[in-house]
This record gives C-alpha cells, structure tokens and sequence, in this order.
C-alpha cells in the first residue's frame, strides 16, 4: 500500500476541515491506516488553514515531515507560496488559482504574488503544478461553498480509491439538501482532472 | 468497528464508556471538543461551568457523591482550578475522578506554553498520557479504575497535537452502568479538611504515592519496544509517534503512566541500551524525574525545550546528537520569503470592530506606535486586554490592547495602573464569557477600592474564540436546553456600580459618546457593548460598496481592519460575499465622504 501524504491548504472559511475530514473517511474505508490533523491557530475566520491528511499501511507521526508532501492541495494561491516547501522534489500541486489577499496587502505593508511568482515558486519544488479556476467553478455552479467538494474531485483522480468510496462518503457527511450540488461539484473537479497528464 | 476520532473524540467516548455520570468545562482551545461531544449524550449531565475552578469543585462533589465524573481543561485552566485539584488530591474520591489537562505547545491558542505535567508531581496524583485516540479511549477506563482503586483523581495529559488529530480506534467497549447509585456518606476526617484532619490525610497521601509507585511498573501501558538496543528511547504523548517515525529500528520505553515513573522498568531498559535518550514536548519532565532516579540519561540537551516538535525537528535534533548519520541530510527546505503574513483577523460584521475603532481612534494610540507596538511615551488612554476574540485588536490597523495576561486579568491591570499613579484615562475591555468566568470579583475589587476607571464589556452573547459556547449570560446549556440566563447590567449594578451604560455595537457615534461620557467620568463606570458575534448571523442582507466616484481614498475604512474591505491599487472596495451589510454598516456609519452604502442605495442615487 503506497503511502499518501497529502497537505490541504488555504483560509479560514473556505471549508477545508470538512474537506480533509471525509479525505480521512475515505483512506478509511479503502482500507489505509489514517492520521489527519489541522493546525488552526487562532483563525475563527481568515486566517491560514493547513490541514495534514497521512495514510498508509501504518502512520506514525499525524504531522508530515517538511519536503515529503506527495500533493499539496491548494485553496487559495499566495497559500500554495507559503507552503511549497513541504512538497517532495516532484510531488504534485494542485492549485486553485484563486487570490484571497490578507489585510497585510489591503494595508499596503505587503504585496501579493504574481501569478508568475506563486508558479516559479512552486516550480522550486516540482514541475507537476496544475492550476483550476475552482471559485469560479463552484460559483458557476451556484455555490462558492461547493469549492471544497470540487478540490477533492480534482485531487480523487490521483488517488487509488474507487468511486464508491468517496460518494458513499461524502453523502454520509453533508446534509441531504446540498448534496446533490456538492456531488456535482465533486464530479466536476473529478472529471477536469481525470484526463491531465501529470504523470 | 475502527472509527476515524480526533483525541478529543476519544477520551469523550472512553468517559462515556467508563460510565461517567457528570462532566464539567469551560471551553479552551484545545480541549473544548470533550465536553462538546459528551454533551451529546442525554444519560450524562453535562455543563459549561462558568470557570474551570468551578468545573473542578462540581466534579469534586459529584465525585464524593459517588458518581464517576470526568473534568475537562486546557493546560491554562488548570491553573484557574488548581486550589479545589490540590483539594481533590488530599480529600481522595468516592466515584472515580478524572481532569483532563490539554496543553498546547507551541501556543497554537493560549497566552503561554506551560507544561501542565508537573500538576501532577505538586499534586501527588497519578498522570496518564494518551499517544494517539485509541489511547486515548483505552486510557480513559485504565483512569477510571485507578481512580477508584487508589482513592485519587487522576490526571490525564494531553496536547494540541493529540486533541486535535484524528486516527482509528477499534470501539471495543460499550457503555457500563454505574458501579454506585449516588449518594452522599458523611466521612468529617476525609472531606473536611480542618488543619487536624488534613493532617491525617497527607500521610495516607503519600502512602499512596508508594502503592502507585509499585502499580506504574506493570501498568500494561508502560512498554518496552524491543528493537536495536544501540539506542533507547524514553518517551510518552504524541512525542512517540515522531520518534518512532525517526527511529524506526531503535528500542522504546513506550510511557502510558508519566507519574509516577515505573523506577526498576527504567533500570531494566537503560542497562540493556546502549545509549538512553529521552524525547519529550517542553520541560525535561521525564528527564529530570528520571536522572533523579541516579539513570544517566539526555534528551534536552538536544530536543528543544521551546514549541510543539514533529518529526523533521526530531530527525535534526537526532542529527545534532549523533544519533543519526550526518550524512542522511533530509529534504533541503526553501521557505519562500517575503510574503504576506495571514494573521486571524475580527470577522467581517464583528461586534468588537465599532468599539476598538473608537479606542483606537480616541487615543491617537496607532500614532504613537512603532512597527513592532512599542511608544515612545504614555497614550492618553491605557486599554488592559483579555482573552478572546477581541485580543486580535491588538494587530494593526487597529492596535487597541496594552495588555492580555490571562482570563479576568484587565479589571485587575487596571486597578494596578491607576493605583500606580498613571496620569492617562484607564480603560479595561473583557469578554461576556470571560467577565462571568473571572472578572467579576475584579469588579467587586473595583467597587470596594473605588476604581476611577472604565470597564468596557464586549457582549456577542457567545464564547466566540473557542467555537460559540454558551455561558450563563446566554441562558442556554451546554446540552442545549433553556435555564436561566444571568443580565449582566442587573449584575453589575448589583456589585454597586453607578455609572452603567449599554449600547449597540453596530452604532459608532453612540459608542464614541458612551466612551467620552464614562472616560470622563472620574468614577468608576461600565459600558455593556452588545452586540451579536458575526458567525452566528443566520441570514446577510444589503452588503455594501464603495462608490468610487464619491471616494477621496482616505482610507478610514481600511482602519477597521474588516477582511470585506479591500483595496485596488489604493481603491477601497468591498467583497460583496464577504460583507455583514445591514447588520454592521461601521465603515458606512465612518465615511467622511458618504460614499458607502447598500448597492441599491448608491444605484439609487447615480440615476438621479
């Protein structure tokens, strides 16, 4: 059972415990032995997220060890800049191309990265970088909150579990009445990654 | 059945199987999510109380009533309930009593990054560290019994890291009924501690130190983890799981009870290692308890004393010790530099924003201030801070907090300061929450001495920083059904207060007058600032935008430090999914140039 770590990454908000929680049922229910954490700080709202998700035959540390993130998944893109560094020479980032500037930038102390930037940054690390428009995916879809089910349908394609799996586990945690919208979104996300080569 | 639990999860649900009857909190980050979760079931009582020491005393009690019954903190709250924990560890239990202490290294939540594990040596009582969630299950019905078994309450550690991560746990247990019905026996010489009985109690304290002693050392959860004997490792918590990731071929002492220390299992181990290291979060408590026992051994000459560890620090500091081969250099790490800090921020919508923009704005206090906070000289007005949310007004642009030390300690800086002979204006700012927890003897202590300050109460009607947690202001409970709920006006002037004033939270030119009138006021005086915390708004209506042909670019709106507004290349605009609209409109209320408002609003005007 090839081990996966995988890093999810983003802003307080956007839905990514919810994310990395039904990813963690899911390495369940194919089988893996499973350890996820989120480190929150602080962040109510608008603060940085980072969630761990870990499986493999047997996981140790519930923390992944700085440069062996085998996909880095990827919610908000100066988030993607911050942390490149733990992917693997190699690994694969998946990217929400989609900007979430802090009050820092709204202040004017900082900038935000350039597109060019967050890329050559990420490109330090990996040449298997793919960027999706999600937030607006998910808005097209009529709910930006859907963005989270898109990101793992975009992430399910590089993954060795079956479909099932992960239906079975999304309706298991999201409410019947935005289900249907979430399932959507997931196939979507599924679907526009299922044929890029990345290999 | 294995289910995927966060740490919190588990020792809620060992509890629950162990047969608690009584569970009591106050929430703090990270170990609020027990007392959620056990809650959850409607054949335990379970409540937020209004401060840990008050959690401990219930638990006091309903464990001598003959219940078992589980208390629940972070690593700060015990040091707020530690007088009736002392208390527990003399008198001894009936029904079984377990504290769970959550620490939190690397001060992911707290305001410091105290090792709670030495509670349990000043206590004499015996501690249990958990290492993953089936540990944590497990270990809570080993507490229980050893509870019962020794007449104690027992400790149970753990940290951010094991709280708030999830892994299996095969759910091997089901729910035992309670051993006792509850009921209460007199007993004068073990629950009434008069200094003659106390005095018989610490000797049968002590003896039972030296049971505990000769229990630790065939407790099934002090193990020893044969595999090379070159080098072996002494460790406990989620500090295992890192070095057993780093060392996978080395010996563990794995340790399930911290205290006391299993002393011939540890001479065993270390006189069949070759070297003896111990890796542990923070203080060398283990260490140190060890090296007392005459055993050589290290581990914080290399482990840092400072911050949570993982696996990558333990593989440097493995590295550094020789304990690893230099040349297995791990992955080179580019941290990109340069980019932009995402602090937590107040929410868009926050009750806090209108309030400390008038503090901040009133004191000229972001002026006096260098980039790192420090002033050259006194501000006209000294703001003392507490713990919530609202501490975050402490960032710029806001920059509206002097101090935060610890739950209720403003009233009591600003007492201090004015006693001192500060010349400036004193105002204290405090939470709802944290203002029932421990401000309201500082408040008393206000009254009595004759305080000249100014007491601001944020009232959002919710523990916000920890989740949205009911306390006694809100009249719910913790298992969500309506009680009476405590009116902090009739509270505050019961204590004698003359000078108490509520206003709303959303209006700023009433918040700027209250301010005036109460800060002028040479006596002491309290304004109740209401408003609803912004997460807990059900529906959003009228976000609001910038007309950018009436805009100057002044930039006051940008000062509320709200995350809605944003700006274009020196255009304030407003992210309309963001914005709190007809619930807040502070930066509408704040334009000079009347150029925000609601969409239609300013739709309406340009047709004109």
């Amino acid at each position: 059972m090839k081990k996966q770590d995988l890093l999810m990454v983003g802003v307080g908000g956007q839905g990514i415990i919810l994310a990395s929680d039904i990813l963690g049922e899911v390495a369940l229910a194919a089988g893996y032995d499973v350890k996820k954490t989120d480190t929150l700080g602080m962040a109510q709202r608008g603060g940085s997220v980072v969630s761990h998700v870990r499986m493999a035959s047997q996981v140790w540390s519930p923390l992944i060890k700085e440069g062996e993130v085998d996909i880095l998944l990827v919610f908000e893109k100066l988030e993607a800049a911050r942390w490149s560094y733990f992917l693997r020479p190699g690994g694969l980032a998946i990217v929400n191309n989609h900007a979430i500037p802090p009050l820092s930038v709204s202040l004017g102390a900082y900038r935000y990265p350039s597109d060019k930037e967050v890329e050559d940054i990420l490109k330090r690390r990996t040449g298997r970088v793919y960027f999706t428009a999600g937030t607006s995916k998910a808005g097209e879809l009529g709910d930006i909150r859907t963005l989270n089910m898109f990101m793992l349908g975009c992430v399910s394609s590089f993954l060795p579990v079956g479909i099932d799996i992960w239906k079975d586990c999304i309706s298991q945690r999201l409410p019947s009445k935005i289900l249907q919208i979430n399932i959507t979104a997931f196939n979507q996300g599924r679907e526009e990654t299922s044929n890029v080569n990345l290999r | 059945m294995k289910k995927l639990l966060s740490g919190n999860e588990a020792l809620a649900l060992g509890a629950y199987h162990a047969g608690i009857a009584v569970a009591s909190a106050y929430p703090g980050t990270p170990s609020t999510e027990i007392l959620e979760a056990i809650a959850q079931f409607d054949d335990v009582y379970a409540e937020w109380s209004t401060n840990e020491k008050v959690a401990m005393e219930l638990g006091l009690g309903a464990a001598y009533a003959g219940v078992r019954t589980l208390v629940s903190m972070k690593q700060v709250g015990l040091n707020v309930a530690a007088d009736p924990f002392m208390a527990a560890s003399t008198t001894g239990i009936n029904g079984g009593l377990v504290v769970v202490c959550a620490g939190d290294p690397e001060i992911h939540s707290s305001q410091n990054e105290q090792d709670s594990r030495h509670y349990a040596r000043l206590a004499k009582v015996p501690m249990l560290e958990p290492s993953d969630s089936q540990e944590a299950y497990d270990l809570m019905a080993c507490a229980f019994d050893i509870s019962e078994e020794f007449d104690t309450p027992v400790l149970v550690y753990t940290t951010t890291r094991l709280s708030h991560s999830k892994s299996l746990v095969e759910v091997n247990r089901s729910r035992v009924a309670p051993a006792k019905q509850p009921g209460f026996i007199s007993d004068i010489e073990k629950y009434v501690m008069l200094p003659v009985y106390a005095r018989l109690r610490h000797p049968l304290v002590e003896e039972r130190m030296v049971k505990l002693a000769t229990y630790t050392e065939t407790f099934p959860y002090n193990q020893i983890l044969w595999g090379d004997r070159k080098l072996g490792i002494v460790t406990s918590g989620v500090a295992y799981q890192y070095a057993r990731e780093v060392f996978p071929t080395a010996s563990f002492l794995k340790l399930g009870m911290t205290y006391p220390l299993p002393r011939n299992l540890l001479h065993q181990f270390a006189e069949q290692v070759d070297r003896l290291v111990v890796i542990e979060e923070l203080d060398p408590f283990l260490e140190e308890n060890i090296q007392a026992m005459g055993i050589k051994v290290t581990g914080k000459e290399f482990i840092p004393r400072v911050g949570e560890l993982n696996a990558s620090i333990v593989e440097e500091a493995g590295r550094q010790a020789g304990l690893l081969d230099k040349t297995s250099e791990g992955q080179k790490t580019d941290v990109a530099q340069g980019l932009p800090r995402r602090p937590p921020l107040l929410c868009p919508g926050c009750p806090h924003a209108g309030i400390f923009f008038v503090l901040s704005t009133m004191g000229q206090r972001s002026k006096l201030l260098d980039d790192r906070g420090k002033a050259q000289e006194e501000s006209k007005l000294i703001i003392t801070g507490d713990i919530g949310c609202y501490t975050l007004a402490t960032y710029p642009p806001l920059r509206a907090l002097d101090t935060t030390a610890c739950m209720g300690a403003s009233i009591g800086q600003a007492l201090g300061m004015e006693k001192a002979g500060v010349s400036s204006k004193i105002v204290a700012v405090i939470g709802d929450s944290t203002f029932l927890h421990s401000g309201i003897t500082g408040l008393v202590d206000a009254v009595y001495n004759q305080a000249q300050i100014t007491i601001i109460i944020l009232d959002n009607g919710t523990t916000a920083m920890t989740g949205h947690q009911d306390h006694p202001g809100t009249g719910i409970s913790a298992q969500g059904k309506k009680t009476k709920a405590v009116e902090l006006e009739r509270l505050v002037r019961g204590i004698g207060v003359g000078d108490v004033k509520v206003v709303d939270a959303f209006n700023v030119k009433a918040l700027r007058t209250a301010v005036r009138s109460s800060v002028g006021n040479p006596e002491l005086s309290v304004i109740i600032v209401r408003g609803t915390c912004s997460v807990l708004l059900r529906a959003r209506s009228g976000p609001r935008v910038v007309d950018a042909e009436k805009c100057d670019r002044c930039g006051v709106c940008l000062k509320i430090g709200c995350p809605a507004i944003q700006s274009e290349n020196g255009q304030p605009c407003i992210d309309a999914a963001l914005c709190a609209g007809d619930a807040c409109t502070i930066c509408e209320q704040l334009c000079p140039k009347k150029a925000i408002g609601p969409l239609s609003g300013i739709a309406s005007k340009e047709s004109k």
